[in-house]
């Protein structure tokens, strides 16, 4: 099987890869970039650890081809700190302890952001709506509502 | 599996109408994808459709809107002028999975997934929607109803494929809402769905109607006689009543892990009689 030659932009940088045609973005993510902050939770889109941005759409990275990324913008959780200032997301997630195991974690700032792009004023029922396809096992999802209710109003302050 | 991009209607119809193997079509992918990763379907041909400029857009055309096969339903939810002529087709493909799913999924994938539970599904039948379709032979223009024809079947021809969703003219005093029942608040299946789009005079009568039930029967239903029942009537307690009894005499439904028959027969007269009240609160009704 010859491989398909594909050119993206990921996280601001060009990045060329060649990929299998039902391989999907997630793995040539994972294991052709090592760009491994994207998980695979489900691999059928219900619990959105795979979560990335395609041409600035919140999307399932298990859920596209890495050969639809040809020509596209993708955004990883790995572009979301700049440098080593962590995102305002970031910084609450951590001061409102709004993680344990951090399966879900990237896929849910990744979400999250998103959401305050489109939506810098969200209330709580916004928030859970939101955010309802990332599941959590661990934190039973308030501390996580309440860290981007917080980092919202800081954004919204800055 | 080959995957290709074509640039025009034609190369992918050319392309699927001469593929020996197994071909499919992609668009959003949320469907197809699941299929593919879990072993379900083994594609020899992938044709991705979204290259196609015919399939991005959304248009006014005639009065009404022309959707590309490969609008995303969150590009619908964004679109104020679609959102406020055709409220409940909006809030039916918003209901479909997950932000992240929204973003990619599409109402034509929806319709040839031909799940009898798809949520956009009986809103487009009941607003009257048309499909078109491009293949080998040309091309042609289909009432949505006319799609699905069995779980996972549709009547869609080899290398034909849906180009766009027609959704016509509005009258003015005209409205449509879609409910569902959930046993969640989001992210879930249908149990029973209804579709009803409505036209009211300047006395209040309903002109014209249209009423359609989702996972209640092999496909998702037209009910003419559910419309029948609202038609000609203020949409009063008793014109209510008969279109609940008309939805609930239409259903024909399975015993499953979300609902049992009885369940399904009750709630599709009872969603019914809610969605059609929000039409007609829609469509100005006092």
């Amino acid at each position: 099987m010859s491989g398909i030659h594909v050119t993206t932009k990921i996280n601001g940088d060009v990045v060329e890869y060649v990929c299998e045609a039902d391989e999907t973005l997630l793995d040539v993510l994972r294991n052709r970039l090592g760009l491994t902050g994207a998980k695979e939770g489900c691999s059928t889109g219900d619990c959105g650890a795979c979560s990335v941005t395609v041409d600035g759409r919140l999307t399932c990275s298990c859920l596209v081809l890495g050969a639809e990324a040809d020509g596209a913008e993708i955004g990883t959780i790995e572009g979301m700190a700049d440098g080593e200032k962590l995102h305002p997301l970031q910084r609450k997630f951590l001061e409102h302890a709004a993680l344990q195991c951090g399966i879900c974690t990237p896929g849910i700032l990744v979400a999250a952001k998103a959401l305050l792009e489109k939506n810098p004023k969200p209330t709580e029922t916004d928030v859970r709506f939101g955010l309802a396809g990332n599941l959590c096992r661990c934190t039973g999802y308030d501390k996580i509502v309440r860290a981007v209710m917080d980092a919202a109003q800081e954004m919204r302050r800055a | 599996m080959r995957y290709e991009r074509p640039a025009t209607m034609k190369q992918a119809a050319a392309l699927l109408g001469k593929e020996k193997g197994k071909a499919f079509v992609l668009a959003g992918g949320t469907d197809l994808l699941v299929r593919l990763r879990t072993g379900f379907i083994e594609p020899d041909l992938v044709v991705d459709i979204k290259r196609i400029a015919a399939t991005r857009t959304i248009e006014a055309v005639a009065g009404g809107f022309k959707i590309g096969a490969a609008v995303s339903c969150a590009e619908l939810g964004e679109h104020a002028k679609l959102k406020k002529a055709w409220p409940g087709v909006v809030e039916a493909a918003n209901l479909i999975g997950s932000k992240q799913v929204q973003g990619r999924c599409t109402i034509a994938g929806n319709l040839c997934n031909a799940s009898p539970a798809a949520d956009s599904v009986p809103a487009l039948i009941a607003a009257a929607a048309k499909a078109v379709i491009v293949g080998p032979k040309g091309k042609r223009t289909v009432p949505v109803e006319q799609v699905p024809t069995a779980p996972g079947r549709t009547s869609l021809k080899k290398g034909e494929i849906i180009e766009s969703i027609v959704l016509p003219k509005r009258p003015p005093r005209s409205g449509d809402a879609y409910l569902r029942f959930i046993p969640r608040t989001e992210m879930d299946i249908a149990v029973v769905g209804v579709g009803v789009s409505i036209t009211l005079d300047g006395k209040g009568v309903c002109t014209d109607a249209r009423v359609s039930l989702g996972a209640v029967a092999p496909t998702v239903l037209l009910v003419p006689e559910a419309a029948k029942a609202l038609i000609g009537t203020k949409m009063d307690r008793n014109a209510l009543d008969a279109l609940a009894a008309a939805c609930s005499a239409a259903c024909r439904p399975i015993d499953d892990k979300r609902g049992t028959r009885e369940f399904r027969v009750k709630v599709a007269g009872v969603l019914a009689r809610r969605a059609a009240q929000i039409a007609r609160k829609r469509a100005g009704g006092k």
